[in-house]
């Protein structure tokens, strides 16, 4: 029973990181139809990014919870900044090239910051500095600390901002009737490159979010530490039903909960078999399941025939 | 006039068979990591040819193209190396390769093939990542895959007594172990080239393209659209199966490293970059994404050196960066691929107008 609560939480968190990462590739993709794998790149330069401005704050004697701050802010701007150029470079000269094309652009852009990220940062491991205090908390028989509680509050908090964006403001709306239909949106005077430039920057500034609390969480980094969240969130994004933000987040959720269940228990139900370094595999079995019942995601529409 | 047009096209071929054959030996003078490279390229022809079946002609996006290459690659490792002590002969195990392979394909493909587009996709990568860990934990409790470390001293390619590594004398000139693969590679490329140009004016070539197009339309016409996808998969699959085969024989190591989702996706992009469903093209793709980063490996640092007089920034991430830039760039400008059909091409103009 323990571990179960255990596993729970830690889910939750993990959980709770993945919708962040999740909502950068479902707001893309609900837009334009692109899976934008370069942005798992794009949450490690925001991990980054915080270590050196953060760190060398510190350093300069700045407190704590200042220098948290800054790195932070400092994250999402230089995040916000590469969305914007990843998709006024990379992506839109091809928005009527074929389907596959921007994939292999995505492809060539996720490849080309990571070896960014390797000549700026180096290829070894980095350390987080700790920028919030190591509290534990117990509930039940399953111990928590104050990180955990801040990352799933911060999550959320973003997560509701980010709805009321969509749902309440005027570019909301311009994103979702974009989505929808992007030639009669336009037709209607929305300024359709504008919406999707905002797309990009605002799943990157979730995505240095995300970024931050990888890092507060693990307090480890690495240049090539973007590729499997990336692949893990856009798994969660799809488990939702891609282009669905409310799909996402419970996609991201689900996906977290479900893989810290599956290492806990994965040893008892297989006899042993099976051990914990199995966790990746739930993910893509929850995934292939999902998917042979429902095609198109546990919330997403029924997608059309663009294969 | 068509003497000389058959006089031509017979001049052409044996120029090109010529080339082909001094390419091993030519490469030589530059070291046998040359000839290795080009035996790399001739194997990635084969698997992007393999791919292109499905993506290209099927119009199925396979983000786990590379599953099945791991899945001959360690059939052959397990059953002709001191792992298990098999050493069975290349008759049995490529045809038990490429069967599980193609297996392993309509595995997947019956309960999956049904998705759309970039859902497929997602599957396909998660059945790849799948096999991958699978691969690397697969050595407790019991000690199926040797884990990580991974599988060695695999026997090479031989038929009978003549063995396709270390040095034999054929015709009084000595040829090296990856020479002889280049010869069987190119063998092998040959036979998939020609399969891709039949199947593609075939029926079922043709009942894939109409799919690949529209889906619902190729339905109402009477098409049978769930056995030939699953056709498609299996096929690509066994492909991938036989490449995999004799990349584990030609290396005599594999491990569950070389089959990451990365390499699913060079082989994609080997086939989008080149011409989608074009097979000049494909090749093209394969060649030149084989050998341009071993170009830039060899020739980055010393134009550092150059330029510079020192060594600014490490040159196999530089090498990496500028094998990124040039994916970018490639799209950029020919968005339909570097040598596409001229169908497509014409279509493409279409829809700019």
């Amino acid at each position: 029973m323990d571990i179960f609560l255990q596993q729970i939480i830690n889910g939750l968190v993990q959980g709770s990181i993945y919708a962040l990462v999740a909502l950068g590739y479902t707001m893309v993709y609900g837009i334009m139809g692109l899976i934008n794998f370069a942005h798992g790149e794009v949450v490690m330069i925001g991990t980054l990014v915080t270590i050196t401005v953060a760190g060398s704050l510190l350093k300069a004697g700045m407190p704590v919870a200042l220098a948290g701050l800054a790195g932070l802010i400092a994250a999402v701007l230089v995040c916000m900044a590469l969305g914007w150029a990843l998709e006024r470079v990379a992506y839109r000269p091809l928005r009527n090239a074929p389907r596959l094309t921007p994939l292999i652009t995505a492809i060539g852009m996720s490849i080309v910051l990571q070896n960014l990220a390797m000549m700026i940062w180096g290829r070894n491991y980095l350390t987080f500095p700790s920028l919030l205090p190591k509290v534990d908390f117990e509930l039940a028989g399953a111990n928590f600390t104050a990180i955990q509680i801040i990352i799933v509050l911060v999550s959320a908090a973003t997560m509701g901002g980010l709805l009321l964006l969509v749902y309440r403001t005027k570019l909301g709306m311009a994103m979702r009737a974009t989505a929808q239909n992007p030639a009669v949106a336009s037709l209607m005077g929305v300024n359709i490159n504008r919406v999707i430039a905002a797309a990009f920057v605002i799943g990157s500034a979730l995505g240095a979010v995300a970024g931050v609390m990888v890092g507060t969480y693990y307090e480890i980094a690495h240049y090539q530490m973007g590729f499997m969240l990336g692949l893990k969130a856009f798994t969660a994004a799809v488990l939702g039903g891609i282009g669905n933000l409310a799909g996402a987040m419970l996609g991201g959720i689900l996906l977290g909960i479900i893989e810290a269940l599956g290492a806990g228990y994965i040893g008892d139900l297989t006899g042993g078999f099976l051990g914990s370094h199995y966790q990746d595999i739930f993910a893509f079995v929850v995934l292939i399941v999902v998917l042979m019942f429902k095609p198109s995601g546990l919330f997403g529409e029924k997608t059309g025939d663009r294969a | 006039m068509k003497n000389s047009r058959f006089f031509r096209s017979t001049v052409g071929i044996g120029l090109m068979a010529g080339a082909l054959i001094a390419l091993p030996f030519v490469a030589a003078l530059g070291g046998q990591a040359w000839v290795r490279i080009l035996d790399f390229a001739i194997l990635y022809v084969f698997l992007a040819l393999g791919l292109n079946i499905v993506v290209g002609l099927a119009g199925l996006l396979d983000l786990g193209y590379i599953a099945f290459y791991a899945v001959g690659a360690y059939t052959w490792a397990l059953l002709a190396s001191p792992h298990f002590g098999l050493h069975w002969p290349i008759w049995a195990i490529l045809p038990i390769g490429a069967g599980l392979a193609c297996f392993a394909g309509v595995l997947l493909g019956s309960p999956t093939l049904k998705l759309r587009g970039d859902y497929l996709a997602i599957v396909t990568l998660g059945f790849g990542e799948i096999v991958r860990i699978f691969l690397n934990n697969l050595n407790a409790p019991i000690n199926v895959t040797n884990g990580p470390q991974g599988i060695t001293l695999i026997d090479p390619v031989s038929f009978g007594a003549f063995k396709f590594s270390g040095v034999t004398q054929i015709l009084g000139v000595s040829v090296s172990g990856p020479q002889k693969y280049y010869f069987l590679l190119i063998a092998l490329a040959m036979l998939v080239i020609v399969i891709n140009l039949r199947l593609q004016n075939s029926r079922i070539g043709r009942a894939w393209q109409a799919i690949r197009e529209d889906e619902v339309a190729a339905k109402a016409i009477g098409i049978n659209t769930r056995n030939l996808k699953l056709l498609a998969f299996a096929m690509g699959a066994s492909f991938g199966g036989i490449a995999g085969g004799i990349f584990s024989a030609m290396q005599g190591f594999v491990s569950p490293e070389s089959f990451s989702l990365i390499e699913s996706i060079m082989i994609l992009a080997m086939v989008v970059l080149g011409g989608m469903g074009h097979i000049p093209g494909v090749i093209l793709g394969a060649v030149l994404l084989t050998v341009l980063p071993e170009v830039l490996r060899y020739g980055v640092g010393p134009l550092q050196m150059a330029l510079f007089g020192k060594m600014l920034v490490d040159p196999e991430s530089l090498r990496m960066l500028v094998f990124g830039l040039a994916l970018v760039l490639v799209m950029r400008f020919k968005p339909a691929g570097l040598w596409p059909s001229p169908e497509r091409q014409r279509e493409l103009a279409e829809a700019k107008q």
